[in-house]
């Protein structure tokens, strides 16, 4: 297997784009990362794009061929694939290319997410996402996605200490640093009484524990290590690809408040880059709501089970704490926007690594960490990335 | 969802019917005709459940989708049955903060929810308190 790079990233910004078409969310992405990579059009060997669903939001299907033909490249005829697997499938779609490139079969390639969620009414969208679970025996008898996820934060608050100040903390603290990120969907920052004074959603989460509905797009193009420095001064290496399985339905888990396939798709990545968590500079989760940020944190083992809330009180999951958490804001601050999340999530720490994020850059980073979910914890991406 | 769709597992709603693997024993609902412990060397047979159990977790939902909008607030469970399994439904409550981890529940036939224009409406299980309330 070859080691591989990232060359070029690119990014919309996040949010409520009314004027901005599918097509156009995909095109200004790629625009950017090829830009990003001194590249046009005619490098690129093959194209993986996460959507979950364009089907629903767009009622169009078909997006790999859509997106290559839109980029220029259908004249060119290179294999373009779509990956779904809810909101993991910009994970996922990195994990793809990073393959191709690692196996040899492809050199410059473009891992690219892009949702577009606002054009439908958000009874639709809510519908559309509920879709990430199992339909006929979740959603059929009423359970929606908060919902799901108020019943993992409902079982951890009965089995472990977590207070509600604490959940909202990382909301807090997702929106501290989103406010320091240009293309986060929220740029204020919020108090605890923000989160604690919002509507309730379905109990315990409240509107603030929740990540928004958003449109957006974000791309990144990989070589080969050895090429890497033909494009840019500043490659960032792939150290470690990683991904687990789960069962579709919550209430089949093992355990309700442990997302077993990030457990296992953490630890694999981190014994693919023999690396220990303490050696991780920062990390964003999949805070799609503030307990999956408090669950994602302990299974990754950052911290034992039941210490992710004192972790987050007490400031280390913030920007100048022990290990920085979603310094883009996450989900719940940036957006979600659920196929372009997971390549979001990677564009945000390379710029970490290069030393490019401004007010929220963690000093001295040359170690980062994505975390992807799908559904309830039923698909789980994590890579991990390093300074070359 | 689609009205075939719905009546293809209508016994499996309607009677709480899910499977049973001959080889080890485990019981399955939502049915499964392949048994992940035994894989090729199990055998499912239909097996009917008595659907009591207790509540592993809970919210309340307040945001719902269409087809359950006129329903909120409405308890949301995963239940624990007697039986094995564990299964995701709702609890039917006067008051909806009632609902406790570890409440004893039963099974009710019950309408779930109203569908589309056609206004198709879905019957299957719900759960009630299984009296007496644990702090009763
Ligand atoms: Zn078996």
């Amino acid at each position: 297997m070859r080691d591989v790079a990232v060359i070029g990233i690119g990014c919309t910004t996040f949010g409520e784009k009314w004027g901005t078409s599918f097509r156009d969310l995909f095109l200004e992405a790629g625009a950017l990362a090829l830009e990003d990579a001194n590249l046009s059009g005619e490098g690129i060997d093959a194209l993986y794009v996460g959507n979950m669903s364009a089907g629903r939001f767009v009622e169009q299907e078909h997006i790999g061929a859509l997106i290559a033909d839109y980029s220029g490249m259908a004249s060119r005829h290179i294999p373009s694939t779509r990956v779904e697997s809810a909101c993991c499938s910009g994970g996922l779609a990195f994990r793809q290319a990073v393959i191709a490139v690692a196996s040899g079969l492809e050199d410059v390639v473009v891992a690219a997410g892009v949702e577009k969620m606002t054009d439908v009414e958000t009874s639709t969208s809510v519908d559309a996402l509920a879709a990430a679970a199992d339909r006929e025996w979740e959603g059929f008898v009423g359970a929606t996605f908060p919902g799901l996820y108020a019943m993992i934060a409902n079982d951890y608050m009965h089995r472990y200490p977590l207070t509600r100040e604490q959940l909202a903390q990382v909301a807090v603290k997702n929106h501290y640093n989103g406010a320091r990120n240009p293309i986060a969907q929220f740029r204020s920052e919020i108090t605890i009484d923000t989160v604690l004074r919002s509507s309730l959603v379905a109990d315990p989460l409240r509107l603030f524990d929740c990540s928004p509905i958003t449109d957006g797009a974000a791309a990144v193009i990989l070589a080969p290590l050895e090429r890497a420095r033909e494009f840019t001064d500043a490659p960032v290496r792939v150290l470690a690809t990683a991904q687990a399985s789960d069962t579709i339905a919550l209430h089949d888990r093992r355990d309700i408040s442990t997302l077993d396939a990030t457990v296992v798709a953490g630890r694999r990545a981190l014994e693919m880059a023999r690396l220990t968590p303490s050696e991780i500079d920062l990390v964003e989760v999949h805070d799609c709501f503030t307990i999956a940020e408090i669950c994602a944190i302990e299974d990754l083992g950052f911290c034992r089970k039941g210490e992710g809330g004192r972790l987050t009180e007490e400031g280390e999951t913030a920007l100048g704490g022990r290990i920085p958490v979603n310094t883009s804001g996450g989900l719940k601050a940036c957006g979600h926007p659920v196929g372009a999340t997971g390549i979001k999530q990677v564009c945000e720490v390379v710029q970490q690594l290069r030393g490019d994020a401004g007010r929220r850059q963690v000093e001295g980073a040359e170690i980062g960490m994505t975390h992807n979910v799908g559904g309830t914890g039923a698909s789980v991406a994590v890579h991990i990335l390093g300074r070359a | 969802m689609s009205v075939p769709r719905f009546w293809r597992k209508i016994r499996q709603r309607y009677n709480l019917e899910g499977t049973r693997c001959t080889s080890c024993g485990r019981t399955f609902y939502p049915p499964r005709s392949f048994c992940p412990d035994c894989r090729r060397a199990g055998e499912t047979v239909p097996f009917r459940f008595r659907g009591r159990g207790e509540i592993v977790t809970f919210t309340v939902i307040r945001t719902a989708s269409d087809a359950f909008a006129q329903q909120t607030p409405f308890v949301l469970a995963i239940i624990q049955l007697e039986e094995g399994p564990r299964v995701t439904g709702q609890v039917v409550l006067e008051d909806v903060s009632e609902a406790r981890i570890g409440m004893r529940v039963r099974p009710v036939f019950r309408r779930i929810g109203t569908e589309g224009e056609s206004g198709v409406i879905y019957y299957g299980t719900k759960y009630v308190p299984d009296v007496p309330y644990p702090d009763a």
